[in-house]
Parts: structure tokens; C-alpha cells; sequence
């Protein structure tokens, strides 16, 4: 069965500086699919992640060279308006990151700043299925006009997917999101994940070998900027063809 | 073992140091304090002089001369005052004041007899005597002349010399009587300047601090705005009244001596502190509020107004304020700019003529009259209230727009 091609990367490379932090990077990431990242730290996995929601133009000395598409189309081309790109492809942090505000203004803020709603209920409406999606609402409905950093750890990360679901993204971009959370809520966030990948297509960043076995359909080892090897997880974690992937897998460096 | 007990015997040592070093800068400012208290504390008091006062019912008092019938009144109850020096010597414990309390006495005449007690102003020289500032010896006290003395040990016997709450200290603007001297021109004049140099300094502080923090690009330019914007908070304050001296009133030719003028200069000795305390403030904003901003499709400048400067409000309000504390605090520049003259009149808006609090502080410890020594202080002690105030609104919009996180 053949996939829908969403996010390809061709020949990149970037730049912080005079610095390189990533080489040469050839990555085909499918719809409806987990892609994981994966490598030692420094790698260049968070990297990656943000060149496809341009986060790192955030950064004045970052430079790029090479091609993203996003459904065919090259988002680095001067046409492409970075503020649209990242609403079309929602982004959840490694540390939990919910506005001082309450929860319902919390992801209600998305809505809010592009105008995606007509009346107030379809407001509420679209905050209540989001904290759905995210699996929060029963456990948060009696203080959605409570403030969102009063939630516990696992919850708050929730509430950040939620908030990233309410703009109805097509991607979400996920870097190290369990890497602050205990075992439970890791528990609670991978099984969401499982849920989600049904509509959305997911790039998580993850430390976490196990995660990355647990939920992602494809993996990508990379290793000092270098995309090493990507492929099918089963296949990567038990027969992985370069020799620094089989180093890393089995704990031998990272 | 020894040298735990070195070690610890250094941290108690070290810690004594530090309770010495506070307890010092208490008793210090206690001291200022308490001198300035107990100095200035007898101004807000103002000694009256009892005069008998006589209208008889439906009295036609429209051609009478307050003057004149005030001094009619109280030579009545001197029967055996004759002479010209006699009459001098009494009408002079009596302050130019009296004279118009009572034409408003007069003024507020409704044909209703007057006969008893009522009290005048007194003189600045009597009022320092029955203070106690000034110290008797034998029959004279200062610049008390024992033949008018003598008149006031009559007023005292009679009970007639009492103190009253000293409506003109902050009722009424500058006199060159000390009894009729107040402060409410100066402060209406450094209200006039703190709300121009806030209107002026704070969004603009604000803009620069948001271009410089988060629109600018980092280069050598950036870096020389920078470096000078610190240097500008280290210059001395009349340097800002010369500036403001040389573009307000030679360049604009704005008039001299007003508090729009002054408000500018203030604001512009006030812009660097601004500019810094909000920096740092937005500075502080944690970047992963302002990355999930940006994640979710808020453009720049919706991330800045919507998370970066609320979350930083706090810190940049603060630092205004404590800018704005000293800015009214400030004198040097408003000397430059000519806001130290004498001015009697309240100032109806910017535009007039004004002095401010601190240069009235200044013009007053500066005259000869003992009575504006207590003036003195306590028109510190005024200023010192309003930059009390000032910094409690600093705490309060602080713990107020703290939000937790």
C-alpha cells in the first residue's frame, strides 16, 4: 500500500552561523503516519523539526539551503507566508507551555486570532472537541475558567495538544513532548498519539528508544547532523543496516 | 574537625557583618527622618492672634476698609495704644494675612450682628517665638523688640494667642511671607511635569525597548544604540536641563518656566531608565510562551502584544515608576530651564509659569526668615509622601500583574 507523500526534505542543509547543524538531509515523511527522530543529543533532530514549521527563522543567524515541500509545494519559497504555514501544522514543546490564562482562552486562542469561528458556542464548541481530542475534558470540564498552569505536568502537555488541535492543523510536530513528564502521563500522551495519527501526520522527537518503538510507524536515526537511516520502525529496531543505528539501538553510544 | 569550626566561625563572622551593615543604614535613615519630622512638623501648625470684632445687625459694610476696621478693632481693645510707633509696634504681630481673613470674613456678611472673638493670622516672628523656636531673653526674641513684646504678653494673658491648623502650607503657592508661604503651586507644577514626562517617556520606552528586544537585528548599529542608552542613564541630571534647555526653549521656543517644559526634560532624563527596566523585563518573558505563540500561527508583533508585553508589564511598570520617583525628585534640570522662580500663583494648566516641589525645597532653604526653615521640611516631608505613595503603586501593579507560571 502506498502512502501520501506530505513532508519531503531534499538535500538540506542549515546553517546557525558559521556552524552547520545539519548535512545534507534527504527525509520523506507520509500522511496518517508517526515519523520518529531519534539520535544522541546535538544530533540535529530538533533541528529538522522546526526547519518544517520555520521556527527557525526565529533565529537571525540560521541559514538554509535546499528544499521542503509540504504537499508538493516548497515552503521555503518566498511566496510561502510563514505565519499561514504554521497554522496549517500545529507544534507541541518539549517543556508543557500553556498561556497564563485560563484553559478555555487557552485554546481558544488559536480560534481567536484567525477567525475561525461565527458565534460563541461554535467557540465552545470547537474547545470542548479539542479537549476531547486530547483526552482532557473529563478531567478538566468543571474548571475550563481556571488557570491552564495550575494543571499537573501531564495535563498541561495535554492542554498544549489540545491548543494546537483547536487551529485543526494537518501535521503536528511533537519535540520530545514526554521528555518532562512521568511514566503515567508518557502512558496517557502515546496512547493520544495513537489516536491522533488517524487525522493528522505526526513527527515526534524523541529520547526515548522505547517511545519511539512504541508508537511511530516509520524512525529516522540521525547521528551529527547526518540523517544515518530511516526506515519502517520494525525494521529499524530489529535489523537495523548501519552499523552507528545498531550502536545507538543497543546502547552502545548516545 | 578545626576547620569546620573555622568555617562556621567565618559565616557567623560574615553574617554579623551583614546585620551591622543593615542595622546602620536603619539608624541613618531613622536620624534624616526623625530630624526632618521633628523640624518640620510645627509648620503644619500656624499661630492666630484673638481679636474682638464688633458688626452691629444689618451694618452697611460696603465702603469699609478692611484694613482700617481690623486695625479699629484691635485698637480697641488697647485703649492706651496712641502713638504712631505704639500702633506699628502693635499692628506688626499681626501677618498682611489677617488683613485678608478678614476682609472674607467680611465678605461672607449676612447681616447677622458679630460681637466676640475671632482669630487673625499671626506674624511669622511671633508665631516662631510662641513655637519655641525662637527662645526668649528678658523682653525680646529674636527679632522680637521688647515694645512689641509687650504687647504680646498682653495677648498671651488674655489667652488670645492660640495655634490653629495651617491652612496656607498646603492651601495656597510661594509668598515672600514664610506664614503665608505654601506649596500647592509646586504641586501642581511637578504634577504638571510627572504627567508630561510620563505621557512622553513611557510609550516611548516601551517602543524602543520592544524594537531593540525583539524587532531589531543584532549589528555593530544595534550594539551602539545600546552601549549609549546605558551610558544616557549615567548622566548626570543637569545635563538633561541643559539639553532640554537647548531644544525645548531655544530650538521649539516653548515658553519658559513651564511645567510642559520641564515634563519634557524629566522625560527625557527619564527614557534610558525606561527603556533599560522594560529590556530586561521583556527580556525575562520565558521564550516558550512566545514560541507557542508563534507555533500557533501568531504573526511578530501578535506574539509581542499578546504575550510579550502584558507578561512583561509588570517589570516595565515598575521600572517607570521607580524612573517617575525620580524624576520628581529631581531639581538640577529644572533649574536650567527656569522652573525655579518665584511664583505666586497656582498654575491652571502646563502652559503657566510653575515651580516644582523639590526646587521649592531648594528656593526656600535658601531664605533668610526662620520660619521657612520648618517649611522646609515640611515640604520634604510632602515629598517624601508622594514618592512613598509612588512606590507602594509600584508593589501593588507588580504583586497585581504577576502571573505565575
Amino acid at each position: 500500500m502506498t502512502k501520501e507523500l506530505k513532508i519531503s526534505a531534499k538535500n538540506l542543509n542549515v546553517f546557525y552561523g558559521k556552524k552547520q547543524a545539519l548535512f545534507d538531509i534527504n527525509l520523506n515523511i507520509y500522511a496518517n503516519e508517526v515519523t520518529s527522530l531519534i539520535g544522541p543529543s546535538g544530533c540535529g533532530k530538533s533541528t529538522l523539526i522546526k526547519c518544517f514549521n520555520r521556527m527557525n527563522d526565529l533565529v537571525d543567524i540560521c541559514k538554509y539551503s535546499g528544499q521542503i515541500m509540504i504537499d508538493g509545494q516548497d515552503i521555503n519559497h518566498s511566496s510561502t507566508d510563514p505565519v499561514s504555514l504554521r497554522t496549517r501544522i500545529g507544534m507541541v514543546f518539549q517543556k508543557p507551555n500553556p498561556f497564563p490564562k485560563s484553559l478555555y482562552d487557552n485554546i481558544a486562542y488559536g480560534p481567536r486570532l484567525h477567525g475561525m469561528f461565527n458565534t460563541k458556542e461554535d467557540l465552545d464548541e470547537i474547545v470542548i472537541s479539542s479537549l476531547k481530542k486530547a483526552g482532557l475534558f473529563n478531567e478538566v470540564k468543571d474548571r475550563l475558567f481556571e488557570s491552564g498552569t495550575g494543571l499537573s505536568g501531564g495535563q498541561q502537555q495535554r492542554l498544549c495538544i489540545a491548543r494546537a488541535l483547536a487551529v485543526n492543523p494537518e501535521i503536528i510536530l511533537m519535540d520530545e513532548p514526554c521528555s518532562a513528564l512521568d511514566p503515567i502521563a508518557t502512558a496517557k500522551i502515546e496512547e493520544l498519539i495513537e489516536e491522533l495519527k488517524e487525522k493528522y501526520t505526526i513527527v515526534i522527537v524523541t529520547h526515548s528508544m522505547q517511545q519511539a518503538a512504541r508508537v511511530s510507524n516509520r524512525t529516522a536515526y540521525m547521528h551529527m547532523g547526518e540523517l544515518i537511516e530511516t526506515g519502517l520502525t520494525k525494521n529499524i529496531f530489529s535489523n537495523p543496516k548501519h552499523a552507528k543505528t545498531q550502536d545507538y539501538i543497543t546502547g552502545r553510544i548516545g | 574537625m578545626n576547620s569546620i569550626i573555622k568555617r562556621n566561625q567565618r559565616e557567623k563572622r560574615f553574617k554579623f557583618y551583614g546585620i551591622l551593615a543593615v542595622a546602620t543604614a536603619i539608624l541613618l535613615l531613622v536620624i534624616l527622618l526623625f530630624k526632618i519630622f521633628s523640624t518640620g512638623i510645627s509648620a503644619f501648625n500656624q499661630t492666630y492672634i484673638g481679636v474682638k470684632i464688633q458688626i452691629q445687625v444689618n451694618s452697611d459694610i460696603s465702603n469699609l476698609d478692611p484694613r482700617r476696621e481690623l486695625r479699629r478693632n484691635i485698637r480697641t481693645m488697647f485703649p492706651d495704644v496712641k502713638t504712631r510707633s505704639e500702633k506699628k509696634n502693635l499692628y506688626s504681630l499681626f501677618s498682611n494675612g489677617a488683613y485678608y481673613e478678614f476682609e472674607e470674613m467680611l465678605d461672607n456678611y449676612n447681616g447677622e450682628k458679630i460681637d466676640g472673638y475671632y482669630y487673625f493670622l499671626a506674624s511669622d516672628d511671633l508665631d516662631m517665638y510662641f513655637k519655641g523656636t525662637v527662645k526668649r531673653k528678658g523682653n525680646s526674641a529674636g527679632r522680637i523688640q521688647p515694645s512689641q513684646m509687650k504687647y504680646i504678653d498682653m495677648f498671651e494673658n488674655m489667652n488670645l494667642i492660640e495655634l490653629k491648623y495651617n491652612k496656607y502650607l498646603l492651601g495656597s503657592s510661594d509668598s515672600r511671607e514664610p506664614e503665608l508661604a505654601g506649596i500647592l503651586g509646586a504641586i501642581y507644577g511637578s504634577f504638571y511635569a510627572i504627567l508630561i514626562a510620563f505621557i512622553t517617556s513611557f510609550p516611548l520606552g516601551i517602543l524602543t525597548a520592544i524594537y531593540l528586544e525583539k524587532l531589531a537585528s543584532k549589528n555593530r548599529f544595534s550594539d551602539i544604540i545600546e552601549t549609549n542608552i546605558n551610558n544616557l542613564a549615567a548622566v548626570p541630571s543637569i545635563v538633561f536641563g541643559l539639553l532640554g534647555l537647548a531644544i525645548f526653549l531655544n530650538f521649539f521656543d516653548l515658553p519658559r518656566s513651564a511645567s510642559l517644559v520641564g515634563g519634557l526634560t524629566l522625560g527625557l532624563m527619564t527614557l534610558p531608565t525606561i527603556v533599560i527596566a522594560s529590556r530586561s523585563a521583556i527580556k525575562s518573558v520565558p521564550p516558550s510562551i512566545e514560541e507557542a505563540s508563534i507555533g500557533l500561527g501568531s504573526s511578530k508583533i501578535q506574539t509581542i502584544f499578546n504575550f510579550s508585553l502584558p507578561l512583561a508589564m509588570p517589570g516595565i511598570l515598575t521600572g517607570t515608576i521607580i524612573g517617575m520617583a525620580r524624576a520628581i525628585g529631581e531639581t538640577a534640570p529644572l533649574l536650567m530651564i527656569g522652573m525655579v522662580a518665584f511664583i505666586v500663583d497656582i498654575p491652571s494648566g502646563p502652559m503657566d509659569a510653575a515651580t516644582a516641589l523639590p526646587v521649592q525645597i531648594y528656593l526656600w532653604q535658601d531664605s533668610p526668615e526662620r520660619a521657612f526653615v520648618e517649611r522646609t521640611s515640611a515640604a520634604i516631608m510632602v515629598l517624601l509622601l508622594f514618592l512613598f505613595l509612588l512606590n507602594i503603586t509600584a508593589v501593588y501593579l507588580r504583586k497585581k500583574l504577576e502571573k505565575k507560571w
